[in-house]
């Protein structure tokens, strides 16, 4: 099937159902509405109100009883509206979430997938746009995703609605509908904690994910530089391996991610590369990210976001030291 | 126009009065046996409290929330629960747990600073002590999703404190449950005291259980220290929960402090405190026994030193217990990520115990 990434997950989601009935969708505007981005859309129709649920806007009670389902032996699936509105439910996800199986050592577990769209570049009101995954890497026991294309979201879904932990699984909102791939029409799994390489190359290693992940492969191909470009897909845990195998053997490293700069996800890559492969860096690595700043209103997206040219400018720079 | 578009009141449950009268009229259909287990349960669970208490004071055990004063609130609930019913607890809920068979051992492990005494929750089919006030009540809701939907003829009982009544995941749980009917139970075990702050520092309404009206859910009010009132308002509650949920505000006292680290001579008088030890859970039924021939001070002496066994024995075993590192990194995922495992073997060969 040629589909968009929304069109990916809501097939993966409709697969897995089918697959287990213990998995139940909820959230707000979920059921008839089929979410506001219409990725839940027809699944009513599918399995019924008793599995495609719309709940009363209340995002820490979603989450905490998406949290008591899975530890009754349910596969909830919640839906939070935007990440910005997740928040509320932090409490929740690091609290509980993130903390019970280690809490009973082993005897209880939250198989819970948490979706929610990230990121912005779609010209939204405020708190619509947000990249809060380095908040929730943080948190040991999470496993944070982020899909940059249909193929690599329908999945690493599928994968993470048949694990046992819980999941936040993070859908860049501009790439929803950006483009289309032609992705199996039955279940498939994307490994969780694995990197894709986008493309290769032996000068430079450029680590990135989600909305960045198709810009930075454009701007390697544009300028046709001999470009490692690693795809996390997992932010967390991170495949530190990949990364390191390609780092010392082109000796460049970048990362580029749309999440603000500081103590972000391209701070603890680059802990990371310093811990275990300094020595054979024969550049300073560069991170390219959005200002240390809140994401601003869409009238300064624009000025806000990495873009071609500042990817293409950092490219210059490390490849001239 | 206008006119009155809802109106309510709350009901107001005793059983056993604080001499140890009963109401004929309200006392459920219960043998005099049951109110000696009862009884029983209350005062295990007083000695274990004493126990716990003296052994955090000799550095034996971490910080703890004592219950004393709060046992009727706690046990007349856990022998209404059906074993299939599901507990959500708080953190001071210690008499509940044993009474629904926490092995004492796991209890010991637990307050001598180890999770690893939570791996019994499940058992029991509770879900694990939780600190967060009020974050567990969504969680009992989600427990009680789970039983509707697959068709479980169970109920689940969540606990929160008078403090916990105001915080967010409190009312959205309860919201939650009242929107679907979920069979859940909510018990306010309101004890008067948040840490320092009053009852009537939390809230303006006059009532706990009122806030059960903004749900749309059954609220009622019982005298907390009547393990009998209590037991009724929660077998009438299970028994209706296919209906849906049913908050239940049992009025009690912490007669101790909010926790170890706590003084609460320093916010209350002592007067307060001598008042309810008038109403005091378990002199009320010990009279009522004792009236009835079931109970006599012999009785209560030699039932005490066999608590005290079983109790010291459980702490013996439970202080040679030996904590394993790797359980903390080996039940983070389902799975080991490779730098996680880096991180768990770099720790332990390096035995970062101080």
């Amino acid at each position: 099937m040629k589909v968009n990434m929304v069109g990916a997950i809501n097939n993966a989601l409709e697969l897995a159902m089918r697959e287990d009935d213990r998995i139940v969708i909820l959230g707000e505007d979920v059921g008839r509405d089929g979410g506001v981005f219409r990725v839940t859309d027809g699944l009513i129709d599918k399995f019924g109100a008793k599995r495609v649920v719309d709940t009363p806007l209340e995002e820490s009670g979603i989450i905490g009883a998406s949290i008591g389902m899975a530890l009754a032996g349910l596969r909830p699936v919640p839906e939070i509206q935007f990440a910005g509105f997740m928040l509320l439910a932090f409490s929740q996800l690091v609290n509980h979430a993130a903390r019970y199986r280690t809490r009973t050592r082993g005897t209880m577990s939250v198989p819970m997938v948490v979706r929610t769209p990230v990121s912005g570049g779609v010209r939204t009101l405020e708190h619509h746009s947000d990249s809060p995954e380095a908040l929730y890497s943080h948190i040991g026991g999470l496993i944070v995703i982020e899909p940059s294309n249909p193929y690599d979201a329908k999945g690493l879904l599928i994968k993470a609605l048949r694990m046992q932990d819980p999941v936040i699984f993070l859908e860049p909102t501009k790439l929803y509908r950006l483009f289309k791939q032609e992705i199996p029409d039955e279940n498939y799994e994307v490994p969780i904690g694995k990197a894709n390489y986008m493309r290769k190359g032996n000068d430079l290693t450029i680590i990135t994910y989600g909305t960045m992940a198709p810009l930075v492969q454009e701007v390697a191909d544009k300028k046709n530089v001999s470009a490692d470009v690693i795809d996390l897909r997992t932010i967390n845990p991170v495949d530190e391996q990949t990364i390191l195998e390609s780092v010392k053997r082109t000796g460049r490293a970048m990362i580029v991610h749309e999440a603000e700069l500081s103590f972000g996800v391209g701070a603890e890559i680059s802990a990371r590369i310093a811990e275990k492969a300094i020595f054979e860096l024969s550049a300073p690595i560069i991170r390219v990210a959005s200002p240390s700043i809140p994401y601003p209103f869409p009238g300064y997206e624009g000025f806000y976001l990495p873009n071609a040219k500042k990817i293409g400018d950092a490219i210059d720079r490390i490849l001239s030291v | 126009m206008k006119k009155q578009v809802y109106s309510c009141g709350i009901d107001y449950l005793q059983v056993m009065d604080e001499d140890g009268g009963i109401d004929l009229q309200l006392m459920p259909s219960i043998p005099d046996s049951k109110i000696v287990e009862m009884y029983k349960w209350m005062l295990f669970t007083r000695n274990l409290d004493a126990k716990t208490l003296s052994l955090q004071r000799q550095g034996r055990a971490v910080t703890y929330a004592p219950l004393v004063g709060e046992e009727a609130s706690q046990i007349g609930v856990a022998l209404a629960m059906r074993k299939d019913d599901v507990l959500a607890p708080s953190f001071r809920q210690h008499g509940i747990h044993i009474a629904r068979g926490q092995p004492l051992d796991d209890y010991f492990i637990y307050w001598k600073g180890y999770e690893d005494g939570s791996k019994s929750a499940r058992s029991i089919n509770a879900l694990a002590v939780c600190v967060p006030v009020g974050t567990q009540v969504p969680h009992g809701a989600g427990v009680a999703f789970a039983q509707r939907y697959m068709g479980k003829d169970a109920a689940t009982v969540a606990y929160v404190g008078d403090g916990g009544t105001s915080e967010g995941d409190f009312h959205e749980a309860l919201n939650f449950a009242g929107v679907y009917k979920l069979p859940l139970i909510v018990v306010i075990e309101n004890n008067q005291w948040a840490i320092s702050v009053p009852r009537k520092g939390q809230t303006a309404a006059e009532t706990l259980a009122q806030k059960a009206v903004a749900a749309g859910i059954r609220g009622v009010q019982v005298d907390g220290n009547d393990v009998l009132a209590v037991y009724k308002a929660a077998a009438d509650a299970l028994a209706s929960a296919k209906d849906g949920p049913t908050l239940i505000e049992c009025v009690t006292y912490r007669m101790g402090m909010h926790t170890t680290a706590d003084d609460p001579t320093k916010y209350r008088a002592e007067e307060e405190v001598n008042a309810w030890k008038a109403r005091d859970p378990l002199r009320r039924v010990n009279l009522y026994l004792t009236s009835k021939g079931l109970w006599s001070s012999q009785l209560e002496q030699e039932t005490t030193e066999q608590h005290q066994r079983q109790i010291d024995e459980a702490v013996e075993r439970a202080e040679q217990f030996k904590p394993d590192p790797r359980g903390m990194f080996e039940t983070l995922y389902s799975f080991m990520p490779d730098a996680l495992k880096e991180e768990e073997d770099n720790a332990v060969s390096n035995n970062f115990w101080m």
